[in-house]
């Protein structure tokens, strides 16, 4: 048995590319390796490595200075992490060469007005801060740089633009000083005191609205979740009580002192924040996470406090490893364990609460949900004997907080646990949480524990579940995710069973949809006296008796469904054809496999795909009545976002096919134009510019189309959200009851979810959700939720 | 402006393996390519009890799940330790390349690579026993894939043969 080699081949593949040393592209990328690897794994200091490194550039400047200064402009926005690093390289070589070191200043303004054009506005700040930095190594005049931070502040000033620009500069200015606050305080105090001031100013007339939509905890204890400009402001006052003594950033260019402070220095030209554009897009506001503090790691370095500008300056650098290597979880792992300076800190925490601060954050997490996941599965194997107590504690006081956590937070640790759990043979300790079945089922910490183990049953069996828990656990155990068939032979005496019987051997036989149809002609309907002959109105027994024997039949496995559903895609068609139909098809779907809502979800999605119901019947039919006790189970809100997605992608799929038509549209003309007087060539194009407007008409309808349906669908599922809370709010306000039930927090923050996971769709219909729902009329308690959100984006 | 780091624009996960089907049909170019475009992944190693909803429930993480198809034993019909798994979109393919290859479904470490696409006939094992061609020749012992490779269970002795 061979398996041939793939590179032993050359039957006409892609050609492997054979470079000799000379050529370009292997100068640029030698280039990029020694620059990007600066450090790495090397024998020698870093120090050392620089030296060397400023050497090698300064001799390759007269041939390859422009490829030098793309590379440097590059890691200075896309290495955020190693920022001092190469502040001290551009230092040094600034220092033997002021000419680069002034070209590299311009390159690099050039960037920052590029990147803030295009609203790159967290790529600007590490631009910023790399300039800011450039101060300590001599490259550029601090009061250049203080006048930078003056021109930023001034933007606080500007009238009619949204906080979150103002914000931004603000931002930007208070990031650098951990890095810059003492040589700036030194050369400029004056100024930089008359510069804290205004923010202090602006800072303390903003408007916070936003915050509780984006905290995890609404508790304020143990750790307050701060708004991240306060926290800042807080962490920098700190810093300056403490005389801008920062101990904690590594700062090469300390080494290289005697050399830089010969070095001379460039003037940073005068900086016009760019004014405000309509389709600027600004960062969101966030939260600060917090869930340790010092005494949470017993024994080693101590835990920078929550105001040190320490902790700012690690959860920075963290975020930024991350941010560079989520791709590859290795990599990303082996580089925030051996983060410089681990020794002096509890390295274990400050990874586990960046970890879970990003996958917590909302709107919504910087990266895929199970990336983290996988990157601490990669940690616990590197840290072995360390990281895996780390994260067992966070999922402990996790667990203690549930009452206070934000239910879309909760339904993100739901499934990172139960994924977890599957990668360690699901062994915990689960009598540590035998208090959660003391309360009600329906509080946090009973329902987590449910959900959990509902989701881990779906990773292994039902069986395993039993396995795992003590048997005091027994009502939180998911039930056995079997087939509920209504028409059994217990059943014999119900209307239309006699028809499940026919009809089931007819689809084992292979009958025709035409048979099929003439069959189920016989089943009786219940909303009617006498059937009409046609009987084509709604039938809901009809529906029960073909879609439960078809799923019965089918129910072995997903694949057999769908292909059950597939095969019968013309009956379902009509049974479906009304909005009764399709409320009704789901209603059976959800009686037969209400004891396996992953089964549910799939057959939905499929039946969405396939359009035997529609977007809004889904969302109704989880609004109803009938789906009222489940209310609250995970597996709803996963059916209705996913519905939205779905609508979402629909939308955006026609508008791209419309734009690709535009733009066929347009070459065509264009070449129209350019082919000269060709009567022959000419008729063709008009032929084809013809069909194209066509097709141009067809696809804006379809969009139009389509737009109106997303638009229907929020409003009913807005619509139905007011109908719910507001019943629940009189009925406690009559009754003088408390509103906070379990369910009320369920159901407001569900709201909260729509708006968060769904922001950027929503947007394009703010007007019409403020005309019709959110009036002034509303209760106060749902109207908070909606102008939280508008607030988001103020 | 937007220059990226090739040095940085490491993204070795989703690199494409050594392993090619010898039974496609095209030459490798059109292979490589169907290979670079796909949105379907091979799984293999899994336990021949893994069922397709705990294969959707898992690779869902990544993405929309369009299809799974469970590789079959060609003689027994019975799910022989491998699948595919297609994604609606390349991204979401990436995705589970990256953080779901690698990790465990059902208590074993699975093994994701890209496939040029699912054709009728490939859900079936390739070796002559009618398993996986990895499962003829193994010497180990692996409970959840039917003992004893195929090979080595001819040379066992009658234990397994004792019916009372």
């Amino acid at each position: 048995m061979s398996r041939r080699r793939h590179s032993d081949e050359n039957d006409g593949g892609q050609p492997h590319k054979r470079r000799r040393t000379s050529e370009p592209i292997e100068i640029e990328d030698r280039l990029e390796s020694l620059i990007c690897r600066v450090g790495e794994k090397s024998t020698s200091s870093l120090e050392s490595n620089l030296e060397g490194l400023a050497g090698v550039l300064e001799a390759d400047l007269p041939n390859y200075k422009n490829k030098i200064l793309r590379i440097l402009c590059a890691v200075a926005r896309l290495l955020p992490e190693k920022l001092t690093v190469y502040t001290t390289l551009v230092g040094l070589l600034n220092a033997r060469n002021y000419n680069f070191g002034g070209e590299f200043v311009e390159a690099m303004i050039r960037q920052l007005k590029e990147t803030l054009k295009n609203n790159l506005y967290n790529e600007a700040v590490y631009l910023v801060r790399f300039l800011s930095d450039l101060v300590n190594c001599h490259v550029i005049a601090a009061p250049s740089m203080v006048a930078m931070f003056e021109n930023f502040v001034s933007v606080t000033q500007e009238e009619d633009v949204p906080q979150v620009r103002s914000d931004w500069f603000v931002y930007v200015v208070l990031s650098c000083l951990p890095w810059v606050g003492k040589e700036l305080y030194e050369k400029k105090d004056v100024e930089m005191d008359r510069l804290l001031s205004q923010i202090e100013g602006y800072l303390k007339r903003r408007v916070k609205t936003h915050v509780p939509m984006l905290q995890v905890w609404t508790a304020e204890k143990p750790h307050p979740q701060e708004e991240y400009l306060d926290c800042l402001w807080a962490q920098i006052q700190k810093l300056k009580k403490d005389r801008w003594q920062e101990r904690h950033i590594l700062r090469p260019y300390i080494a290289f002192d005697s050399v830089l402070c010969e070095a001379l220095q460039h003037n940073l030209p005068p900086f016009t924040p760019p004014g405000h554009m309509p389709d600027a897009q600004y960062p969101m506001p966030r939260v600060i996470f917090r869930m340790f503090d010092y005494t949470d790691a017993p024994e080693g370095p101590v835990m920078p406090g929550s105001h040190s500008v320490e902790r700012f300056v690690i959860e920075e650098n963290l975020h930024c490893i991350i941010k560079t290597h989520w791709k590859e979880r290795k990599t990303c792992a082996a580089q925030l364990l051996s983060y410089p300076g681990k020794n002096k800190i509890p390295l274990n925490y400050h990874i586990v609460e960046v970890i879970f601060g990003e996958l917590f954050q909302l709107p919504s997490p910087p990266h895929i949900d199970v990336m983290y996941t996988t990157l601490l599965i990669e940690l616990c194997k590197l840290q072995p004997g360390s990281l895996p107590q780390v994260l067992a504690q966070a999922t402990e006081m996790l667990y203690m907080r549930l009452d206070t956590m934000n239910t879309t937070c909760i339904d993100r640790l739901i499934n990172w646990f139960s994924h977890h759990l599957s990668n360690f043979q699901f062994r915990w300790s689960w009598d540590d949480w035998s208090d959660c079945l003391t309360v009600d089922l329906e509080k946090p910490k009973p329902k987590f524990v449910k959900e959990v183990l509902e989701k881990s049953m779906r990773l292994s069996y039902h069986q395993r579940i039993v396995d795992i828990v003590p048997p005091t656990f027994s009502a939180l155990i998911p039930a056995e995710p079997i087939f509920i068939y209504k028409y059994d032979e217990s059943a014999s005496s119900l209307p239309g069973y006699a028809v499940t019987i026919t009809v089931g051997n007819a689809i084992k036989n292979r009958a025709s949809n035409e048979e099929i149809l003439t069959i189920l002609k016989e089943v009786p309907n219940p909303n009617q006296e006498d059937d009409d002959d046609e009987g084509e109105s709604f039938n809901p027994l009809k529906i029960d008796v073909f879609l439960q024997t078809l799923l019965h039949l089918a129910a072995k496995s997903f694949s057999h469904s769908f292909s059950a559903l597939g095969k019968f895609h013309e009956i379902l068609k009509t049974l479906t054809d009304s909005d009764e139909g399709k409320l009704h098809i789901l209603k059976v779907v959800y009686e037969v496999w209400r004891n396996h809502p992953q089964m549910i979800s799939v057959l939905v999605d499929k039946m969405i795909r396939t359009q035997v119901v529609d977007c809004a019947a889904v969302a109704n039919w989880l609004f109803s009545q009938d789906m009222a006790h489940e209310f609250t189970r995970l597996f709803i809100w996963e059916i209705l976002h996913s519905t939205i997605r779905k609508m979402n992608k629909h939308v955006q799929k026609i508008q791209k096919e419309l734009e690709e038509a535009k733009d066929k549209l347009e070459k065509q003309q264009h070449k129209r134009r350019d082919s000269g007087d060709d009567e022959e060539m000419d008729k063709n194009s008009e032929d084809e510019e013809g069909q194209l407007e066509e097709q141009i008409e067809r696809l804006q309808e379809k969009v139009e189309s389509a737009q109106s349906e997303q638009k229907n669908l929020f409003l009913v599922i807005f619509q139905r959200f007011i109908m719910l809370l507001t019943e629940h709010l009189v009925r406690c306000e009559t009754g003088s009851v408390d509103i906070s039930t379990p369910w009320y927090k369920n159901c407001i923050e569900r709201l909260q979810q729509i708006f968060l996971m769904h922001h950027v769709t929503i947007q394009q219909y703010m007007g019409t959700l403020e005309n019709l729902l959110f009036t002034a009329e509303l209760d106060h308690h749902i109207l908070a939720v909606y102008q939280q959100f508008c607030a988001l984006q103020l | 402006m937007s220059a990226k780091l090739n040095a940085l624009n490491s993204d070795s996960y989703t690199d494409v393996s050594q392993y090619r089907d010898q039974h496609f049909k095209g030459n490798r170019y059109e292979q490589e390519k169907l290979l670079k475009q796909s949105n379907t992944l091979y799984v293999g190693n899994l336990s021949f009890y893994t069922t397709e909803e705990q294969v959707h429930e898992l690779f869902s993480k990544s993405g929309d799940v369009k299809r799974i198809i469970i590789g079959l034993d060609k003689v027994k019909k019975t799910a022989c330790g491998f699948c595919f798994v297609e994604y609606y979109t390349r991204a979401d393919a990436e995705h589970a390349m990256r953080f779901i290859n690698g990790t465990r479904l059902d208590d074993r470490i699975i093994r994701t690579d890209w496939d040029a696409g699912f054709k009728e006939g490939r859900q079936y094992g390739r070796g002559k026993s009618g398993g996986q061609v990895r499962d003829e020749y193994r010497q180990d012992y692996d409970p959840a894939r039917g003992g004893y490779g195929k090979l080595a269970q001819q040379h066992r002795p009658t234990e397994t043969r004792n019916s009372f």
